[in-house]
């Protein structure tokens, strides 16, 4: 694989404008710096048209192949963007930058192209977009769940913050349920609430027909 | 168990997991068997999903932190400084000096009591238990210095937004190099013990080989990678805390064991060398620790209020004893961020289970799932399927098979 020398992180950003022009909606350089001597340590955050998602991973790789942390996901109402976090030149003393590629999705179109082709270890990240955000991965090899049990109900997708994110009857406080009735009693004995037997049956009672 | 249960030719079904008592953070393997020899491998994690991002996605970020720090039970430090160092970007959230030294001591200390309890447990599924016990033994010491420092042994709780929650003492500082005096020439007996036996060499030694080309491919981290050559540390690459201000260097394994094979012996080279490194890191710290405060805001409501008004992303970055461990954070001025994204350093590691296992023996399955530091537990319950009976293989009669591999070993 051809090497190109190390960039500075401008030198990236610069790199990607000429390359792709008007495609780059928005290209932006952070920095941080901790410790005594607060040596810096940059961020560059490119977002693209969704179109160019492939070619701009392609750049990157040309350039030196970068290390793919995680695809993140934001909902953003009426569109889900994708963050494809990556970072290039390690091995290099201070000299490794992250560089996340974006791109936003209609939530009328939420299809995205598979890049385990480009990189085999995104299979992971691409199979947890599906489950969490519901989009589709054309070409993705393996499409199964990941982290989602079998039985958990299709067309629920639990990043989402519209209707197909996780419903308020989903959720059961663990304050609300109480202990599981069906484990064996635990070693110290539980305390018992302040208020009277009585009415701490009665919440009992209440809280004990709990679903499931 | 799986559709083709019944059949009665190769490659036969073999079903590991997902559940073991012992260890957290269980996976289900289904491995595809000719004879003793691993043909084919897929896994399913996800049993112990607890949905923790979306949960926090309902909290405010100093709710947050303490939620991080029950991430994980080993490493304590790196999801709350990952997700703290986030929060501090966004809210332009300077840290003190101080507070970056104290970070990285923890952070050392985490690393050295992570890698002694994944040698202890390497020792285990090899069959070698005086060496177990040995391993946790010397790993009290770390645990100890911890809960001096932060007075908890699992979730410190010493993390917080803009710096850490207590402060170390002048008393604690002997003690903490006493601790490192402890450490100092353990190396030496770790390496005996470990890399000088032959048969842990045979057992090790070209059995679940990662190639450089796979490592990169597969977004490997941590020692996993740089077992297989690829010079990846966050703390060498990327300055945090105060990695900026200190010497740390890349361990790959060495020369003088014949370079990286990218195999379980080279992991267990670049683990029992990065204990050695941490102490280095340690006493760097404390030489040039800086005086001051240690936390930005002290005031928990004021704290609050600034984070609340913050808008913006950031990624949290740290190098976890398994690996990069990220944190992607977005906050657009409401109490809880509206995006929280959290990768372990496991999740970058999973993959390279598939071309380790491929080609090895039954036998030799516990040992490679371990060699990652998975937070290993799937090796609970196995049933094997032989001409159409199923026979249930425990995790005992696993290590067993391992074990007996290894006395066949001691008596050629």
């Amino acid at each position: 694989m051809n090497e190109t020398p190390h960039l500075s992180p401008q030198e990236i950003v610069d790199l990607y404008k000429t390359e792709f022009g008007t495609g780059i909606q928005d290209a932006r350089i952070t920095e941080r710096g901790e410790g005594v001597r607060k040596t810096k340590g940059y961020n560059v955050w490119i977002r693209v048209d969704r179109a160019l998602l492939k070619p701009a991973i392609k750049k990157l790789i040309d350039m030196r192949f970068p290390h793919l942390a995680v695809i993140a996901g934001n909902d953003l109402g009426t569109e889900i963007e994708l963050l494809y976090i990556f970072s290039v030149f390690y091995g290099t003393k201070f000299g490794e930058y992250m560089v996340t590629i974006g791109i936003r999705l209609p939530k009328t179109d939420l299809t995205v192209p598979t890049i385990t082709d480009l990189i085999p270890g995104a299979l992971i990240s691409e199979r947890e977009k599906q489950e969490f955000f519901g989009i589709t991965v054309t070409g993705i090899p393996d499409g199964r769940r990941l982290f989602i049990p079998d039985e958990f109900p299709q067309g629920v997708y639990p990043w989402r913050k519209d209707e197909t994110g996780i419903k308020p009857e989903m959720v059961r406080e663990l304050w609300a349920i109480g202990r599981p009735k069906d484990r064996p009693a635990p070693p110290v004995p539980e305390k018992k609430p302040l208020q009277e037997e009585s009415a701490a049956e009665g919440k009992k009672e209440k809280t004990g027909g709990a679903p499931e | 168990m799986n559709g083709d249960s019944g059949k009665k030719s190769t490659p036969y079904t073999i079903p590991i997991g997902p559940v073991h008592p012992a260890l957290k953070e269980p996976v289900m393997f289904t491995f595809q068997m000719e004879g003793e020899v691993v043909k084919s491998v897929d896994f399913a994690p996800g049993n112990a999903h607890r949905g923790i991002e979306w949960m926090g996605m309902r909290r405010n970020p100093v709710q947050i932190v303490h939620l991080t720090d029950r991430i994980c039970g080993i490493c304590g430090i790196v999801h709350s400084l990952s997700f703290a160092r986030a929060v501090e970007q966004i809210a332009e959230i300077e840290v003190p000096p101080r507070a970056d030294y104290i970070r990285t001591i923890l952070h050392e200390l985490e690393r050295m009591q992570s890698h002694l309890l994944w040698a202890g447990v390497a020792a285990h599924e090899l069959g070698f238990d005086s060496l177990f016990y040995l391993s946790w033994r010397v790993r009290e010491q770390s645990m100890d210095l911890i809960e001096n420092l932060t007075g908890n042994r699992v979730n410190y709780g010493i993390i917080q937004v803009g710096g850490v929650r207590r402060d170390i003492s002048d008393d604690q500082r002997p003690v903490i190099e006493q601790g490192l005096a402890y450490y100092r020439g353990l190396f030496d007996q770790m390496k005996a013990v470990f890399l000088d036996d032959s048969i842990i060499r045979s057992r090790c030694r070209d059995h679940g080989v990662l190639s450089y080309r796979d490592a990169q491919l597969l977004c490997a981290v941590g020692p996993t990678a740089r077992a297989s050559g690829v010079a990846f540390d966050v703390r060498h690459d990327y300055p945090y805390c105060a990695y900026g201000d200190l010497d740390v260097h890349t361990v790959l394994p060495p020369q003088e064991f014949g370079g990286p094979k990218g195999d379980v012996y080279d992991r267990i080279i670049v683990r029992l060398l990065e204990i050695a490194q941490s102490i280095d890191i340690i006493q760097q710290c404390l030489d040039n620790m800086p005086t001051g405060e240690i936390l930005w805001e002290k005031k928990i409501p004021k704290l609050l209020s600034v984070l609340k008004k913050a808008h913006g992303e950031a990624i949290g970055r740290v190098e976890a004893p398994r690996g990069e461990c990220m944190h992607y954070v977005r906050m657009d001025g409401n109490d809880a961020p509206a995006t929280w994204k959290v990768k372990a350093s496991t999740y970058s590691n999973l993959m390279s289970w598939i071309p380790m296992l491929k080609g090895e023996q039954l036998a030799d399955i516990p040992i490679i799932v371990a060699s990652i530091d998975p937070c290993m537990s799937c090796t609970d319950r196995v049933t094997v399927i032989r001409n159409g009976s199923a026979a249930d293989l425990t995790k005992e009669d696993l290590t067993r098979l391992s074990r007996e591999k290894t006395r066949r070993l001691l008596q050629c």
